[in-house]
């Protein structure tokens, strides 16, 4: 018995060493090392889920293991045998509360959470977020910046410590935008318009992508997400708007056109001649691109292959 | 249009998939016309009502979709793990992922399900045959049709590009050009109309056909399981058909359900998959769930804990998988409070599922534990499922989904219950019924080969894969960065682990086939449930004597008083249904007809459609009675099956 014990005791911490490696592990994981406070609030949903998680997986695996090697049918075997036991009022009872009182434990955060996803986060309501139209058409992404009068093609930059408040559409297929370290997605929709709430609190180089598969460029459908300090990202508004072109309708309309892009940069956005967040912007690609959409981009893969936008962003 | 428009070109993969459809269609052929077998084809098989026949065409044909899918997901997996080698491009990759998801659900797991539900269901509840006969042989050609025009896409026209899912405005005609998507809806159009008719035959089966004194709370679990499972189809599945009808009216006629143009409502399209969709999840668990039941009861050698409570978890689980789809897009921007609700009601469901678990361990309490392969499965599904099960609770909070959504951390979940729920217990229920069907177990040790294979392949694939979604490696690119190589070349060797443990059991099937002893009676493995009250083989009318029920072990009873249920005294000449190549023809007739419309022949396809509604005529006027088996051959046939 004793020895068994000392057996139980060298699996116990074994265990225990394996699952601070895994979570440690995690900590290096994009979604569970967040760079903003809305990643941060469902990080933390994430952990303290996981908590309930590895309980019921300790309780479900111990009773499993115990049951399958006491009760299993050797030669000898001294195991109680009842073949009739069908039933145990209180047991039942109990296993039938437990599961919806760590379901009510799981639901109360994530109602409020949701609640607060849906509005810009509290830490940075001193001043107002700053807006950009996130606008997706196959396979490339439009930033633009109404207040600002800039836009940018499939890279982003955006000040730390401010709220943005991203205006997601589409001018064709159904997309979303995700960037792991700064929080989760919202679709991206033609002729309807999704506000999805991101801030970063710290400076750097974040991926982002969109999550929804669109069709053969959609692994390419990628853009960087520069977060900087909020002098850096005046600077970078300022040189922008004094040495990128103006963004033609012609332009715009030919940048739409089914295939890759490289990165861009203008000194005006296409939310002067239209919204594809609005139904009379729905189908503004489609009348002008229908037959292109099936014109075969010959993606490959392999070691000669770069992937994702290419340029040197931010200069014209 | 000219044939090698019709013909798919310019991929050697594809081009060595043609060769190998010609060598194994040409390989039948010859064999059936050597062995002068064609009409023992015709006769036993193609025109045959029995339901044991038909499961038995069911499963093989699961089987075979199970390799082919099978072998998409191992060319998926490859291309994962060898970033270098340009093994497929974007559209390939495109196609691969689309039939893959699409045949593992619909050509897999559901007929798999299905055959071992028109096996063993009769047999539990004590019928001769389905309330519908003809229909049930009308269901199954449907759905082999169905499943062969999925199949040949990606030879003739082009496989569906879109996702198994479908999405619209992207699965529309103008994003989706061309015959890829036709055959996406037809095919699971055709098939749908089996799957529909046997929703309703076996439901009418099991209220209808039960044995003398098994009410309702004395029916066999699996019978339960699938009588439930029967509600969800005749419910969702015509969400499913009508959703398919409105898209492919949109893409072969120009209407505007789900297009962009003229003011369509793409993402109504989503509601209306996922509305049938999350149903269908739990058309595909909940027989798993009575199958494990069964299994675990019988090897356990105890009676199932909790068997009331059992059945209305179930009742409850099917109630509220009508009210959870919106958690298959949280992220389309419902707002917080549609959310809330919907992760509510997801969250919910785990409270009968986690039930479920409590009661298969207490099944195992005080009981005697036999390691048959057929309970190995059914053990390694308790602790595989609760891993998926808490992962989809915690991809039903929808605040965390957002992070979760479209990332391998679904991908893995969803295989984590699917396969840990629906493969396993397929396996389960077939090594387990295989004596029944076949009148020999299949090879313990071999098959204790391939468990093991199988599933530890199975972990090694997919729990690397939570990994990768918190790392945000989203679903569907046929490329990876850098950070996320490693743990995919770990789940491709996985993968390739369950697809050895897949051949083992193949390879199995053919040895027992070869070398395991006959069965000398029905009972190999001193079953509960009345299936094992008939002698192996099961004869055409499956019990000479129709049996008396007090329980839900029937047999188990009558075994303890002595008796076998069968009394020659009480013999009687019984009815069955005559065999009929009609719903080969008919089905037959659909399957030109649709192939005729996704290359939009229109005026074939009316052509076919008008053949169709002539045999349903045709069917209308047939006045065929059936026939009489006489007591004196029946009583012939129990005596030497029997050993009397």
């Amino acid at each position: 018995m004793r020895h068994r014990m000392r057996h139980l005791n060298k699996w116990a911490i074994f265990g225990l060493i394996g699952l601070i490696l895994l979570l440690s592990g995690c900590s290096e994981l994009t979604v569970m090392d967040p760079k903003g406070p809305v990643a941060e609030s469902q990080r933390d949903l994430i952990l303290y889920a996981l908590i309930f998680m590895l309980g019921i997986v300790a309780v479900v695996f111990s009773l499993f293991i115990f049951m399958v090697v006491k009760y299993r049918d050797k030669p000898n075997r001294k195991a109680e045998y009842k073949p009739e036991l069908h039933g145990n009022k209180a047991i039942e009872t109990i296993w039938t509360i437990v599961p919806v009182m760590i379901v009510t434990a799981l639901s109360i955060p994530t109602i409020s959470t949701l609640f607060d996803l849906e509005e810009p986060p509290a830490s940075s309501n001193d001043q107002d977020p700053l807006v950009i139209h996130a606008t997706t058409a196959d396979w490339k992404w439009f930033f633009s910046y109404p207040e600002q009068d800039i836009e940018t093609v499939n890279y982003l930059h955006i000040p730390t410590d401010r709220a943005i408040e991203f205006r997601l559409s589409s001018a064709d297929s159904m997309t979303a935008l995700w960037i792991p370290a700064l929080g989760g997605q919202k679709y991206n929709m033609a002729g309807m318009e999704n506000i999805l709430y991101l801030q970063a609190d710290e400076t750097g180089v974040y991926q982002g992508r969109n999550s929804n598969f669109n069709g053969e460029g959609f692994a390419e459908q990628t853009f960087k997400v520069h977060a900087e300090s909020s002098s850096d990202f005046q600077d970078w508004v300022a040189s922008t708007q004094n040495s990128a072109p103006e963004l033609t309708q012609e332009k715009y309309d030919s940048l739409l056109e089914p295939g890759l892009t490289d990165t861009m940069a203008f000194s005006s956005t296409h939310l002067e001649w239209v919204d594809h967040g609005t139904k009379d912007g729905m189908t503004y690609s489609i009348e002008r691109h229908r037959e292109a959409f099936n014109e075969q981009l010959h993606l490959k893969n392999g070691k000669d292959h770069e992937h994702g936008p290419s340029g040197k962003e931010g200069e014209q | 249009m000219s044939l090698d428009e019709l013909l798919v070109t310019g991929e050697p993969l594809i081009y060595a998939g043609m060769v190998s459809i010609v060598l194994v269609t040409g390989a039948i052929i010859f064999l059936l016309t050597y062995f002068k077998k064609w009409k023992w084809l015709w006769r036993e098989w193609l025109t045959t009502v029995d339901h044991k026949k038909i499961g038995i065409m069911y499963i093989l044909s699961a089987l075979a979709m199970l390799f082919r899918a099978g072998t998409d997901a191992l060319m998926i997996r490859t291309q994962l793990a060898f970033p270098d080698m340009n093994f497929l491009n974007a559209q390939h990759y495109d196609e691969i992922f689309t039939t893959h998801g699409t045949i593992m659900i619909f050509f897999m797991a559901m007929p798999f399900l299905i055959g071992l539900m028109n096996i063993v269901v009769p047999l539990q509840i004590g019928a001769r045959d389905f309330a519908f006969p003809y229909l049930n042989a009308l269901s199954f050609w449907s759905f082999f049709f169905g499943a062969m025009l999925f199949n040949i896409s990606f030879v003739i026209g082009g496989a569906p590009d879109a996702g198994w899912t479908s999405y619209t405005p992207l699965a529309g005609d103008i994003m989706s050009e061309g015959p890829g998507q036709n055959f996406y809806l037809l095919a699971l159009q055709l098939s749908g109309i089996g799957t529909l008719a046997t929703g309703i035959n076996l439901m009418v089966t099991i209220l209808k056909m039960r044995a003398p004194g098994m009410t309702l709370f004395k029916m066999p679990i699996f019978t339960w399981s699938t009588l439930i499972t029967m509600f969800i189809i005749v419910f969702a599945f015509p969400i499913l058909t009508v959703a398919l009808a409105l898209m492919t009216i949109d893409r072969i006629f120009g209407s505007h359900f789900f297009t962009l143009a003229g003011e369509g409502l793409p993402m109504m399209w989503a509601n209306l998959f996922w509305m049938w969709g999350h149903p269908e999840v739990y058309i595909v668990i909940l027989p798993a769930f009575g199958i494990f039941s069964e299994v675990i009861a019988t090897f356990a050698r105890k009676r199932l804990f909790g068997y009331s409570v059992m059945v209305w978890s179930i009742i409850l689980i099917a109630g509220l998988s009508f009210l959870v789809w919106v958690h298959h897009f949280f992220t389309m921007g419902a707002g917080a409070f549609v959310n809330s609700v919907f992760s509510v009601t997801t969250m919910a469901i785990a409270i009968p599922t986690g039930v479920k678990i409590f009661n298969w361990l207490a099944t195992l309490y005080k009981s005697r534990i036999r390691t048959t392969t057929a309970m190995m499965w059914a053990l390694a599904f308790i602790p595989s499922f609760t891993i998926g099960g808490i992962t989809g609770v915690m991809l039903g909070m929808a605040a965390a989904d957002y992070q979760f959504h479209n990332s391998y951390f679904l991908i893995a979940h969803f295989h984590y219950v699917l396969i840990a729920g629906t493969v396993f217990g397929c396996f389960a229920g077939l090594v387990y019924w295989y004596p029944k069907m076949f009148g020999h177990k299949l090879n313990e040790r071999i098959g204790k080969w391939s468990f093991w294979l199988f599933v530890i392949g199975f972990h090694i694939t997919f729990l690397p894969q939570y990994f990768l979604g918190l790392d945000g490696m989203p679903r569907r690119v046929f490329h990876i960065v850098p950070e996320w190589f490693n743990l995919n070349v770990l789940s491709t060797i996985g993968a390739f682990g369950m697809g050895l443990g897949f051949a083992v059991f193949v390879y199995n099937i053919y040895y027992s086939y070869r070398y395991s002893p006959r069965e000398q009676n029905g009972d190999p493995w001193d079953g509960r449930t009345l299936e094992w009250a008939t002698p192996t083989p099961v004869p055409e009318y499956n019990f000479a004597v129709v049996p008396n029920v007090t329980s839900h072990d029937a047999y188990w009873d009558m075994k303890a008083k002595g008796e076998t249920g069968y009394d020659e005294s009480k013999v009687e000449p019984i009815h069955m249904p005559n065999s009929t190549g009609q719903p080969f023809v008919m089905s037959a007739i659909m399957f030109f007809a649709s192939f005729a419309l996704v290359f939009e022949w229109i005026w074939l396809a009316v052509a076919g459609l008008i053949a169709v509604l002539v045999t349903m005529g045709m069917r209308s006027f047939d006045y065929n009675e059936g026939h009489h088996i006489s007591a004196d051959e029946i009583k012939r046939t129990e005596r030497s099956a029997r050993g009397l």
